[in-house]
């Protein structure tokens, strides 16, 4: 491989991994304030949908990603009412945002498109073009998330309240602090982060919405933030080389290796997949999740 | 001078339960207050209205003369009260200045408000001797650490009335001596205390008054000067309570349980025993005394034959036990019986019905029933006749287990265990929760089967059920036998010593 091909790989690398970087900062906000999320597949893909429908209407791509982030946050605002207020079981109420968002997305595009639950395809100002270096300007939005991300957990009141939250929001409680607003308000930013990842993928990424077109994102980004063990750089790390895995196994496709021969799309499609189970199973070591993530808060008598 | 609180005519339900009666409770500025009572008293339910944990349904709050109302425990904290609570409320990956801060941090950016946090708490161990390492990690730290963690947050936060809920549950003899220490120097400076307890001996040592709690009424206040245990535990029972169960000397017999070095390793590797050898005669109760999680449960858990693999061997009535046959099961058929630490997780079912519970792991002796099919009708008889003779209340075996207080589940257990004619007996933490009155009872029934010529090794972490029941005690620390005394020849200081790890050789 020479310099300009590996460039390539590395360009598309990053392309790739920002949806998974977006919903994996998005699951590290949720998770560290002790509220499971296993729907950002769900809420990105409904922010894909509402953001290619709205920049559609609108003809605008920004208009598109505010539709965006407002679904993805409505479908966030379900998942904590469920789980912050009605202390629900997150896992369920997850798995319930996620079928949601997979249904609605396709009767709901169906119905107004006609066209298979594909929206119509988006060009020009409907889409986000390239603002630096070949790179829209949702790439940078979403790598600046990351710094931010570390800063206000690392270092500020907020930060500190919300780490606190999700190992024992009994604590926090005690100081006088409201677990429920702090919970409802990492939800709501997991939110904003779904939706600018889900818009990405419709409106910047491609031209349109195709239905069901985060395909396991949402996942690898959870598989991402158990890697990165629930911190803001590392996840950058995690997500990207979960995007250098599926920019070379594109690359792969068609190639004949020595020694192998021509490797089956297939295989070389799974390969990420592959990746994330033997990262996961023993190569990162021990990762421990936020002690109260997935444990609805109840005061004791 | 007005009373630092005043407690008038609070009442607080939850459904059907009254959980304070009219509680009228006033406590002294400058004094150190105990508030004793059995579980379910009232106590902690008090304090959490205190605290703005609850609300009272109604009643008065006045702190310092001035009526408040204490909706959160953000009032609590504003009107200069600070609560310590059994359960510490600390962030264990935080490091101690992050947890001090926590809801007080000074400003959006932690950087400003952790540099005043840090010279508050140099003032505070230089004014009280609440020295910290304020970086460490306080999941790192021990337990006698975490509590002066929870003291430096409630004075960081500039209470003037510090609540204390059983402080001294978790802590060594001599962090107790340590805490009680602080506990006068903080009254000395006019800080107010109010220390919530079960332990009579607390309350006698350090407080100045002491309110007595019963089914949520109060039912007296008293100087602690003009008052004595038995009185207390009087008050808290409503009925004369024996706090020392009389039991006459008596020579030990043959040895029944003999454990020859003996190492437990956990799970994770980690050796939660090592080398620990000692025998049981009949007719003899040795005590382990220990602070919670020195391999006292491992060690018990062992000899049970819960835990694999145990190194060492075990001699019942002279006989090597092969490990083949060390499982609960077959232990239990030569006659060692187990009452575990913990009734609600290995003791008892708590969703199944008493009778249900009661037969647990004897489900297959065959007068319980025809074959396979277990004899209900006869179950329900053969428990009430024993929820009479151990004085179960309420006396229903069809009642869930899980809604029998402690006490009664305890005595639930430890009825089916004694029933079986042990030959051996391990007993764990035989009244942790339980009323003084059933405590009473149980430690008779221990003693009277002692007297039987039943050999029984007891663990417990309450120093002075071991002292007042063991003929012999010996002391675990870090999953060592540091020590071995006579009851009769030794004290809590010197027990406390052998607890902390100081062994004989050492001294």
């Amino acid at each position: 491989m020479d310099l300009s091909s590996l460039v390539t790989v590395f360009d598309s690398a990053l392309r790739l991994s920002i949806p998974l970087l977006a919903a994996c900062l998005a699951g590290l906000w949720s998770e560290r304030s002790g509220v499971v999320d296993i729907g950002l597949e769900g809420k990105m893909l409904v922010a894909a949908f509402a953001a290619a429908a709205a920049a559609y209407a609108f003809g605008s791509a920004w208009i598109g990603l505010i539709a965006g982030i407002g679904a993805s946050v409505v479908f966030g605002l379900i998942h904590g009412f469920a789980s912050i207020s009605q202390r629900g079981n997150q896992i369920v109420s997850g798995v319930a945002i996620n079928m949601l968002a997979a249904g609605l997305t396709a009767i709901v595009g169906n119905a107004w498109y006609a066209q298979g639950g594909r929206t119509p395809p988006l060009e020009g100002v409907q889409r986000f073009g390239d603002a630096l270096f070949g790179h829209s300007a949702l790439v940078y939005i979403v790598l600046l998330a990351v710094p931010l991300t570390w800063f206000v957990l690392g270092r500020t009141r907020f930060g500190l309240r919300l780490r606190a939250v999700g190992e024992n929001p009994a604590a926090v409680d005690t100081a006088g602090i409201s677990v429920t607003g702090l919970r409802y308000t990492a939800v709501i930013i997991g939110g904003v982060l779904c939706g600018i990842g889900g818009t990405y993928l419709s409106v910047g990424q491609s031209a349109g919405f195709l239905p069901n077109m985060t395909a396991g994102k949402g996942f690898i980004a959870l598989a991402a933030l158990i890697f990165a063990k629930w911190r803001a750089w590392p996840a950058l790390g995690a997500c990207f080389l979960f995007g250098l895995l599926d920019a070379i196994a594109i690359r792969l496709q068609g190639i004949s290796l020595p020694g192998i021969g021509e490797v089956p799309v297939q295989a070389i499609q799974a390969l990420p997949y592959l990746m994330t189970v033997i990262l996961l199973a023993g190569v990162i070591g021990k990762a421990i999740p936020p002690r109260a993530a997935g444990v609805p808060y109840v005061k004791e008598r | 001078m007005s009373p630092a609180i005043e407690l008038i005519a609070i009442n607080k339900s939850f459904g059907t339960v009254h959980a304070n009666k009219d509680v009228n409770l006033r406590v002294e500025r400058g004094t150190i207050h105990g508030i004793v009572g059995e579980n379910g008293a009232g106590k902690s339910t008090l304090m959490s209205i205190l605290y703005g944990f609850y609300e009272a349904d109604s009643g008065e709050v006045h702190v310092n003369g001035k009526t408040i109302s204490i909706r959160s425990p953000n009032d609590a904290i504003h009107a200069g009260i600070g609560m310590v609570h059994q359960h510490f409320m600390l962030v264990e990956p935080l490091s101690v200045v992050d947890n001090v801060m926590l809801g007080a941090e000074g400003g959006a950016m932690l950087r400003a408000g952790e540099a005043k946090a840090r010279a508050e708490l140099a003032r505070l161990a230089r004014d009280y001797g609440l020295e910290i390492d304020v970086d460490a990690t306080v999941g790192d730290l021990s337990v006698g650490l975490q509590q002066r963690v929870e003291i430096l947050k409630a004075l960081y936060r500039g209470a003037d009335i510090l609540i204390l809920d059983e402080p001294t549950a978790v802590l060594t003899p001599a962090e107790a001596d340590a805490l009680f220490g602080l506990l006068r120097s903080l009254k000395e400076q006019g800080k107010t205390v109010i220390l919530i307890t079960h332990k009579l001996r607390e309350i006698m040592a350090i407080t100045d008054r002491v309110s007595v709690m019963r089914r949520g009424e109060m039912v007296a206040t008293v100087e602690t000067a003009n008052t004595s245990p038995p009185e207390l535990a009087e008050l808290m029972v409503g009925r004369r309570v024996l706090l020392r169960v009389e039991k006459a000397e008596k020579a030990p017999g043959a040895p029944l349980l003999e454990i020859d070095t003996m190492s437990v390793v956990d799970s994770r590797g980690v050796v939660r025993v090592a080398n620990a050898s000692f025998t049981v005669h009949a007719g003899e109760i040795v005590g382990i005394a220990g602070v919670a999680g020195n391999g006292q449960s491992e060690l018990l858990e062992a000899i049970a034959g819960m835990r694999h693999p145990a190194l060492g061997s075990i001699r019942l009535e002279g006989r090597a036990i092969p490990l083949s046959e060390r499982n609960p099961h077959r232990m239990r058929q030569l006659g060692l019986l187990h009452v575990p630490e913990d009734r609600l997780r290995m003791g008892l079912v708590p969703a199944f019905p008493a009778f249900e519970s009661a037969i647990l792991g004897f489900s297959d002796e065959p007068h319980l029933g025809r074959g396979p099919i277990l004899d209900h009708d006869r179950l329900i008889a053969d428990l009430a006749k024993k929820m009479e003779q151990y004085d179960v209340r309420p006396p229903a075996p069809r009642l869930k287990s899980s809604k029998f207080s402690g006490g009664n589940q305890q005595k639930i257990v430890l009825a089916r265990e004694i029933e079986r004619n042990p030959k051996v007996l391990l007993v764990g933490q035989p009244t942790r929760g339980v009323d003084i009155g059933a405590i009473e009872f149980i430690h008779r029934r221990l003693i009277s089967l002692r007297d039987a010529g039943v050999a029984i090794l007891l663990v417990s972490v309450e120093l002075d059920e071991i002292m007042n029941l063991s003929d012999r005690i010996l002391t675990m620390c870090g999953g060592r036998i540091t020590g071995e005394r006579k009851a009769s020849e030794t004290n809590e200081q010197d027990l406390g010593l052998l607890m902390a790890g100081v062994t004989d050789e050492a001294a």
